[in-house]
């Protein structure tokens, strides 16, 4: 991004702005509509020009999204979009550069790119809509489908381990990660806006109802009714509180987090607090995704400041020049041993 | 006692021993030394794909081999005049290549008898008369270094290890070249380690004093400088002028250039070159895999650089998927196939034109894109500048094929000025082409190009990618008819890339027998062959194909005016395949994958048979 940050009302955008004209295309109840509506409302205030936002997808329901983005779009091939992206934003640093991808394109045929724009800590913004379902090839389970699904490719029951993608995000180094959910506007915009206002590779993790192929996979969470005591909310540097009525926490205990309820045993005091910038807390917080008695946490669940490849590409390029000048085509032709011929 | 000299047109010495023996380094000094003194030249490296084979095995022999004359050089020579061989290993795998009555500088320290045995020496061929016909030079160059240097701070190791120089410095007298270039580039070579640098130029003094004084030395030769047009020159390989090429054309768009690569054999130093011109606007990028370098140069291309990647054939083959993306969105990109022996991982370090089918069709679908071939290391400056005038001009990726013997090999560049070379007009549109019902990212203009509108610029937000597109407006389209339209359109605007193609030159008559055409490294050899051919009286003529999509279109008219077309190529016969359903008519071949270039002879003992 270009270090003038550009006022949001001199830019005079709205979500207007960012609705292209053609139809979408998703299933009717797709989770995708919800994320589609919030990324087009968070735009116009994130004080970035709109031709400056360039969306980059791979292949798979979500990333058609591009399409129905009125920015500049590239909906490539499967699996390849953080690699193009890490292209478009090598060339043009000023850009605000998104990668929309999914479970199948981002961490199966994708895994090594994904990894690799996480570990060079470009910035660039990663969502990945988390369906944990291949939707459109109709149907197949994918690398974050749950062990024993039952699916087209699986009729007996998946027997392949799923991924955890934040955590695998935690374990290339990703300077931010967060996770929301399709149907939480709220949560959803908070992690586009730090994402985007994020110096670096931003990783969202969203997890997206499939309504056709994997209808109900988040069923505890996404019911409105029983999120509130199965889906625990972090906020750097509060304590770890969930429930309908707000009485519930998360200590540790024999090194492992543990529900308590608050009241006469335990006061938030005892509580874990949230620590964005602690990768231990972090892991914590990833490791009770896949656990039972534990809520899922979602939420910015990690960002720190650390050097981009794209600065210290463009700081090298500089330095360098200093250091030799800028080279022209006489310096490169003459750098060998040379003789005149006459 | 008074040396003779004798003069002579041209030489070809081939540097053979270990792997570990310096090899490549004393043959490039050699030519560095060569091409100051002004004589044309051409090399060839061949290296084991091991780092550090076996010790002291056939196939831990490393080898440059290089010809150079008073007048032009279109090879690096066929069989060398003189063989450098550091032990017996080196002997027995390049003695049969050696010209009858030619020369051999051997270490005769290394002859030892477990070395003798591990290259299948029945008895040392110094010492009885297996090398009857051939002048042969035994010297104890380890023994000597260690003498000339026992005051040196080196190791013995460290001592070992300059014979290389010990033994240049002998060539360096034998052909009367100068050693100053060269102790000045160990000089700087060395410059954080003075002793190092001490040594190996005593070292090398000692080999040419070693010549110079001892009576087994009886004569040195002269080569006289060649007489190449006026202009000044610098020794140069296919791969650092595929990276100035690129350079110079990003200078000359006004573009910064872009690189996405992954390290690969035989095209790694076109990568470890632009990565040392971040201050000539390079950025290079080196990716995680194959796909990631083609794609991560797709990015940049769609941000409005000059993009490019390079590989070889396995890189290739992941790349190709990448290929139809950067064709059906139409972005420029020059993607450089550095060819080596296949299939699969197959032979890195040697030669091979086998990728050319690949080239011209290996993706799914009608996936049509130019692909130009360069002919000399040169030649692969122009072809470079081209591919990338070509790409930006035509809105297409452009496949610019060369090998590991052009990659590697290396001959003198006749330095352009800078300003001779052509501008390359560049066009963005801005908000100005947005009409009212928005921007049309597949507008044409008279060639059916499309648009090149970056991302940064106002009012042209679009949406492209690998899903068909239709005609003008841009909108994803399954329609039958579109499909069609645009499928015709991707293969008319690489054709018209024919009008890029100036006239083709034939060397010798325009008219007669028989017509040699090639593409590639094989132009050396073929010159060579159609020359001797011509001296001898017999109608013959030669085409190179700098173009092998889409062909120039005098091809045919000019095949027509030969009874009989012969296509000599380093693989089973691609070329040959696809003029067979150009031209129609029957193609004589000579074709060898042996994982080196072809000799001269082979080609004439074929352009003898069919002149019967």
């Amino acid at each position: 991004m270009s270090e003038d940050i550009l006022k949001v009302e001199d830019l005079n955008l709205t979500r207007k702005d960012f609705v292209p004209g053609n139809e979408v295309r998703w299933c009717p109840g797709c989770g995708d509509y919800s994320v589609l509506a919030n990324m087009q409302k968070t735009l116009p205030v994130m004080g970035v020009k709109k031709e400056d936002y360039a969306f980059i997808s791979g292949i798979g329901c979500s990333s058609r999204f591009p399409y129905y983005m009125d920015t500049y779009g590239f909906h490539s091939i499967h699996g390849r979009a953080p690699a193009i992206a890490s292209g478009v934003k090598l060339a043009n640093p000023d850009l605000a550069v998104w990668i929309i991808t999914g479970d199948g394109d981002g961490f199966s045929i994708g895994g090594n790119h994904m990894i690799h724009a996480l570990r060079r800590n470009i910035d660039m913004n990663i969502m990945l809509f988390n369906n944990r379902i291949y939707g459109l090839t109709k149907g197949q389970y994918s690398p974050t489908s749950l062990l024993g699904k039952k699916t087209k490719s699986s009729p007996f029951g998946s027997v392949d381990r799923p991924f955890n993608p934040s955590a695998i995000a935690l374990g290339a180094n990703a300077t931010f990660i967060s996770r929301a959910l399709d149907v939480d506007a709220k949560g959803l915009q908070e992690s586009i806006k730090r994402a985007q206002r994020h110096k670096g590779a931003s990783f969202i993790e969203v997890y997206q109802n499939c309504i056709i192929f994997n209808d109900g996979e988040f069923g505890d969470v996404e019911n409105k009714a029983t999120r509130p005591d199965n889906a625990l909310f972090v906020v750097h540097g509060e304590p770890m509180i969930f429930g309908k009525d707000k009485d519930k926490g998360i200590i540790m205990k024999d090194n492992h987090p543990k529900v308590v309820t608050l009241g006469a045993d335990w006061t938030e005091d005892d509580l874990l607090v949230h620590d964005e910038t602690n990768p231990i807390i972090t892991n914590l917080l990833l490791e009770m995704t896949f656990n039972p008695r534990n809520p899922t946490p979602f939420g910015v669940l990690r960002a720190v400041e650390a050097p981009t490849y794209d600065d210290m590409l463009v700081s090298q390029i500089e330095e360098v020049t200093e250091i030799k000048g800028e080279g022209t085509l006489e310096d490169l032709f003459y750098s060998g041993d040379v003789w005149e011929v006459k | 006692m008074t040396k003779k000299v004798v003069r002579i047109n041209e030489a070809t010495i081939r540097f053979a021993g270990d792997s570990g023996d310096g090899m490549q380094l004393t043959g490039t000094r050699f030519t560095e030394a060569t091409a100051i003194v002004g004589n044309d030249l051409k090399t060839i490296p061949n290296y084991p794909s091991e780092i550090r084979a076996p010790l002291g095995t056939l196939a831990g022999v490393s080898a440059f081999q290089l010809m150079f004359g008073s007048q032009r050089v279109f090879t690096p020579g066929d069989l060398p005049d003189t063989l450098v061989a550091m032990n017996p290993a080196a002997l027995k795998v390049h003695l049969k290549d050696l010209k009858k009555g030619g020369t051999i500088l051997a270490n005769a320290n290394a002859f030892s008898d477990k070395n003798l045995r591990m290259a299948g020496w029945e008895a040392n061929p110094l010492l009885d008369n297996s090398l009857e016909g051939y002048t042969v030079y035994s010297m104890e160059m380890s023994k000597l270094v260690g003498k000339a240097l026992e005051n040196s701070d080196l190791t013995s190791k460290g001592i070992e290890r300059t014979k290389n120089m010990f033994a240049l410095g002998v060539l360096f007298w034998m052909y009367n070249r100068p050693i100053e270039p060269t102790e000045a580039w160990l000089r700087k070579k060395f410059a954080k380690n003075p002793s190092i640098a001490e040594a190996n130029i005593t070292a090398m003094k000692t080999g040419f004093n070693y010549g110079e004084t001892t009576e087994i030395f009886t004569t040195s030769y002269a080569v006289e400088k060649a007489e190449l047009p006026k202009g000044k020159y610098r020794n140069i390989t296919g791969n650092v002028a595929v990276a100035y090429g690129l350079v110079s054309a990003a200078q000359k768009a006004g573009k910064e250039l872009f690189l996405g690569s992954y390290p690969i054999t035989p095209a790694s130093e076109i990568l470890h070159t632009l990565s040392g011109l971040r201050n000539h606007g390079v950025k290079t990028f080196q990716a995680e895999d194959e796909i990631a370098g083609i794609a991560s140069a797709i990015g940049a291309s769609y941000a409005g650089a000059l993009a490019c990647t390079t590989t070889s054939g396995p890189g290739m083959a992941l790349k190709t998927e990448a290929i139809g993306l950067a064709i059906i969105t139409e972005l420029p990109l020059v993607i450089v196939n550095v060819q080596r022996g296949g299939p699969s991982t197959g032979m890195p370090t040697k030669m091979e034109q086998s990728d050319l089918l690949q080239a011209v069709h290996g993706r799914n679908s009608d996936a049509p894109i130019p692909v130009i071939a360069a002919q000399d290391p040169a030649d692969c400056f122009e072809c470079a500048f081209m591919a990338a005038r070509i790409a930006m001009k035509y809105m297409t990726p452009v496949i610019l094929l060369t090998d590991g013997y052009l990659g590697q090999g290396s001959g003198p560049w006749q330095i352009p000025d800078p300003n001779d070379l052509p501008e390359i007009e560049i066009k963005h549109p801005d908000a100005s082409l947005r009409g009212e019902d928005g921007f049309m990212p597949y507008t044409r203009d008279e060639n059916e190009t499309r648009p090149w509108a970056i991302p940064g610029t106002p009012g042209l937000e679009h949406r492209i990618g690998g899903l068909e597109k239709e005609n003008i407006t841009g909108v994803v389209s399954q329609d039958p008819e579109n499909h069609q339209v645009m499928t015709d359109i991707r293969a008319r605007k690489v054709q018209n890339i024919t009008q890029e193609i100036p006239k083709s030159e034939v060397y010798g008559k325009d008219k007669g027998k028989v017509l040699v055409i090639g593409w590639g490294s094989t132009h050396g050899a073929i010159h060579v062959a159609v020359e001797r051919a011509q001296a001898k009286g017999q109608s013959v003529s030669q085409l190179h194909l700098r173009w092998v999509s889409p062909f120039p279109s005098d091809l045919k008219v000019i095949c027509d005016n030969f009874d009989e077309i012969l296509i000599p190529e380093v693989n089973t016969g691609q070329l040959a395949l696809l003029l067979k359903a150009e031209l129609t008519r029957p193609i004589h071949q000579v074709n060898k994958v042996r994982g080196e270039p072809f000799r001269a002879s082979e080609i004439e003992d074929k352009i003898n048979e069919i002149l019967g």
